[in-house]
């Protein structure tokens, strides 16, 4: 193990660059300095996550993670969490693209947000939550990730409400932490839970890590049996409950069916905290915690078969609404929702290395996209509806050339990030297997992701169309713009139609310029040894060689034991002294990633690479030819309304929540049961000293008459039970 | 006839039922003192009969604390009635029914 403190510079310089600016930024209100301040606290976090991460014995370069042991946090018998930082390939390659991804926004934010009141606010907050982000994935246990988790919540719920003048950020931002509520009421019983479990097992512990004093809970996990298949297990409290409540919370932070409401509204927000909260990072943490767990999940075949059902179906879900929405930003909400649900779907199928192939480009190309539109948006003198855009890629050049490259990577063009992470789910999709599930249902999930990026390269299309191809629609109102769309607009929008859309400054376009060099070459890291064979040479999976050890590996058969001769590589036997011995540790090089798969197998997958190319292309003529001449095109009503799921909510769990509360807990248990009993005690006490007044009339000789009263009651208890009464004298 | 032990508890029972209902009936405060005393006086009587009886010193040495406690009570009660016949002019218990002076 390594221990270095340079570790927690990475959270802490963007906690200090948050204070500077909440402190002194407020103060000086200088838009230079509060810029610098943020944008070099998280620098400083980028150069020391790339040092960790690359030095030569960083935490990609060795199986041994590189930790830092700040505190002992709790520390109750047997049980130890520290406030513990660790850096392995997993949370490595996760703080790498957070810190780079987030400076690049961070840049990009000071010319966006220029002239806005709110600046040192808006940067510390962004730097805040920098810091709760990079605590999430640096966590060396569960309960630390919780408080990152917590933390992310809490920023991403101040940033949507950052304009405070704008009437639908309020509402979205008590959405967005309401919904996430939600979520975290299954993550922590999951962590409860887990420990639980492992305290049964013997080892008390919620730590990813072998440490001096602190079992690793994913080794004890790892030892265990897995789980039968059936939906009993889920309510069994074993290994499924875990991993099920953990998913749950997973829903929440990662926007999926039931609780992605939330992630289309806080679209309210800025447009840079859009890519980076709501696109790039936070709602990735969801996967982080599935990958980082992935020992639980796949110990419990049933939570991951629900994982990739939940996964499949959200993307599916998420990418039918976002064809027809008319909000730029709407349609890149709803589509992160639909590309969460594909790294969900790779999870749930046991592809947790394509998961995180696909978070990393997901990040590239969609903060591209975000930032894009942010430029657009900018550009347009805040106009965000698609109908008034058109024409602009005369205006805007540069954000139209990389936000092409944003779009071709979404779409699943070949070289650009997106084609191969997209491919590789499919692939493993439709290859994989799941214990205790007929091999029909993979088949039926690579379906429903193959529909899903056709779609996904209709919508994006679509969007690409109507803002920078076509007529220069906002040259003039629009007519069929119906009147309920227009007073979202503020006040002063009918003015701004008249200004000419303009390019956005350079520290707008330089990040837009390096996320689109990285949505088009970041995929390149990772091309399967299929395709990479095509070439001669370099065949190697550097992506999946460098974190196949971190995810676990679906066993063969649901119900088995962990005897097996393929798992025995990396479950750890009984928990050692050694300090940071990962949860999980094969050899170097996992004999996965280096074996050369067979000669049908590759053939097969290039096949299926084919047809992804396919369907991307498809998918990108038919949003071409649909939209290019039409772009008004009148959507289905049923996907405009994003089928009424608002309403729907609105209906059956918000509303009788409402009535519930008013009529049964307000009027009848608060107003009745609660204020009946502290005014019932009140009236009591009230009447008792009403009859017990009279006692008290000031006569003297009525007082006499009670004393004497009660002394003949004492002597005629006596008198009446005899001597033996007096017993107790005695004793 | 010598003297019974039940003669001496049945006159103290009689002197101790004239003072409680005395108390409880007279009006006039140096009246209810006074039948305070009788009541005292009537325990006296029991304590003496029965240490008599007892062959027992002991009841006797209750005796004398119980007059001691009556003398100081007397000093204390009559220094009482004084004052609220000073304030009120009256001595009538009923009168002095504010719980103040």
């Amino acid at each position: 193990m390594q221990q270095t403190n340079l570790l927690s510079l990475i959270i802490f310089a963007p906690l200090f660059g948050a204070l500077i600016n909440w402190l002194i930024g407020r103060r000086v209100r200088h838009e230079r300095f509060i810029g610098l301040v943020a944008c070099a606290a998280v620098g400083v976090s980028t150069i020391v996550a790339f040092y960790l991460a690359f030095k030569s014995d960083g935490a990609l370069r060795t199986t041994q993670p590189v930790m830092d042991h700040l505190w002992t946090w709790v520390q109750v018998g047997g049980f130890r969490a520290d406030f513990g930082l660790a850096m392995d390939r997993l949370s490595g390659v996760y703080a790498l693209f957070i810190t780079f991804v987030g400076f690049l926004i961070h840049v990009f934010a000071t010319g966006y947000m220029h002239g806005d009141r709110g600046y040192y606010r808006f940067f510390a907050y962004l730097n805040l939550f920098m810091f709760a982000m990079l605590t999430l994935i640096l966590a060396d246990n569960l309960l630390l990730m919780f408080v990152g988790w917590e933390g992310v919540g809490l920023c991403s719920y101040l940033l949507i409400g950052f304009y405070l003048d704008k009437e639908e950020a309020a509402p979205a931002a008590k959405k967005a932490f309401i919904a996430n509520r939600v979520g975290d009421w299954g993550f922590v019983l999951g962590i409860l839970l887990l420990f639980w479990i492992t305290s049964h097992a013997g080892a008390p512990s919620i730590s990813f890590f072998d440490k001096a004093g602190v079992t690793s809970a994913l080794a004890t996990v790892a030892g265990m049996p897995v789980d039968g298949f059936g939906w009993g297990a889920i309510f069994a409290g074993g290994l499924t409950s875990v991993a099920f409540l953990l998913f749950i919370g997973a829903t929440g932070k990662s926007a999926q069916i039931p609780l992605f409401v939330w992630l289309p509204d806080a679209m309210a927000g800025p447009t840079p905290v859009s890519a980076l909260i709501h696109a790039a990072t936070m709602v990735t943490a969801g996967v982080y915690m599935v990958v980082r767990c992935s020992v639980i999940f796949t110990h419990a075949p049933t939570a991951m078969f629900v994982v990739a059902i939940i996964g499949a179906a959200t993307a599916l879900f998420a990418a039918t609404i976002g064809l027809a929405q008319n909000d730029i930003k709407k349609v890149l909400a709803y589509s992160t929702i639909s590309q969460l649900g594909y790294m969900f779907m790779a999870c749930g199928v046991g592809a947790f290395v394509a998961a995180i192939f696909h978070v990393m480009t997901h990040a590239f190309f969609k903060a591209q996209l975000f930032l894009g539109s942010g430029s657009v948006i900018h550009g347009m003198h805040h106009e965000q509806d698609m109908r008034r855009m058109g024409g602009l890629r005369k205006y805007m050049p540069v954000t139209w050339l990389t936000m092409c490259a944003g779009w071709l990577a979404i779409c699943g063009v070949p070289i650009w990030a997106g084609f191969f992470s997209k491919d590789e789910i499919l692939w493993k999709t439709w290859s994989g297997h799941m214990p205790g599930v007929p091999p029909g249902v993979n088949k039926a999930l690579w379906f429903v992701g193959a529909v899903t990026a056709l779609l996904t390269a209709v919508y994006m299309t679509r969007l690409m169309v109507m803002t920078f191809w076509g007529n220069e629609r906002f040259v003039t109102q629009v007519d069929n713009l119906r009147p309920e769309d227009t007073h979202a607009q503020s006040k002063s929008q009918i003015n701004n139609l008249r200004h000419m859309p303009h390019e956005s400054p350079l520290s707008m376009t330089i990040p837009l310029i390096v996320l689109a060099l990285l949505s088009t070459f970041g995929g390149l890291v990772g091309v399967p040894y299929a395709l990479s064979s095509l070439t001669g040479g370099h065949p190697e999976n550097y992506f999946e060689r460098t974190l196949a050890p971190v995810a676990s590996e679906v066993p063969e058969t649901a119900g088995s034991t962990s005897e097996k001769p393929a798992e025995l590589h990396w479950l750890s036997p009984a928990p050692q002294a050694i300090d940071g011995k990962p949860a999980v540790q094969p050899a170097e090089g996992s004999s996965r990633a280096d074996a050369v798969p067979g000669q049908e197998e590759i053939t097969q997958e290039r096949l299926f690479t084919l047809i992804s190319v396919l369907i991307a292309l498809t998918g990108i003529s038919i949003g071409w030819f649909m939209f290019q001449n039409q772009p008004l095109r009148q959507m289905p009503r049923l996907l405009e309304n994003k089928y009424y799921v608002d309403e729907i909510y609105e209906a059956t769990v918000i509303q009788p929540i409402l009535v519930v509360s008013r009529e049964g807990l307000w009027k009848i248990f608060d107003l009745g049961v609660i204020d009946g009993l502290v005014h019932g005690l009140g009236r009591t006490v009230v009447n008792f000293g009403k009859t017990v007044r009279y006692m008290q009339i000031g006569f003297v000789r009525v007082y006499a008459a009670i004393i004497l009263a009660g002394a003949i009651i004492i002597v005629g208890y006596f008198a009446y039970n005899g001597a033996h009464a007096l017993q107790f004298l005695t004793k | 006839m010598t003297p019974q032990l039940s003669w001496y508890l049945a006159l103290s029972a009689v002197l101790f039922t004239i003072g409680a209902v005395g108390v409880l009936i007279k009006r006039n405060v140096i009246s209810m003192f006074m039948c305070i005393e009788l009541m005292l006086n009537a325990v006296n009587l029991t304590f003496v009969a029965f240490s008599s009886f007892f062959r027992d010193v002991s009841g006797q040495l209750f005796v004398f604390i119980v007059m001691t406690v009556a003398a100081a009570e007397a000093a204390v009660g009559l220094g009482i009635i004084i004052t609220i016949f000073r304030n009120r002019e009256s001595l009538d218990v009923d009168d002095a029914s504010t719980l103040k002076l």
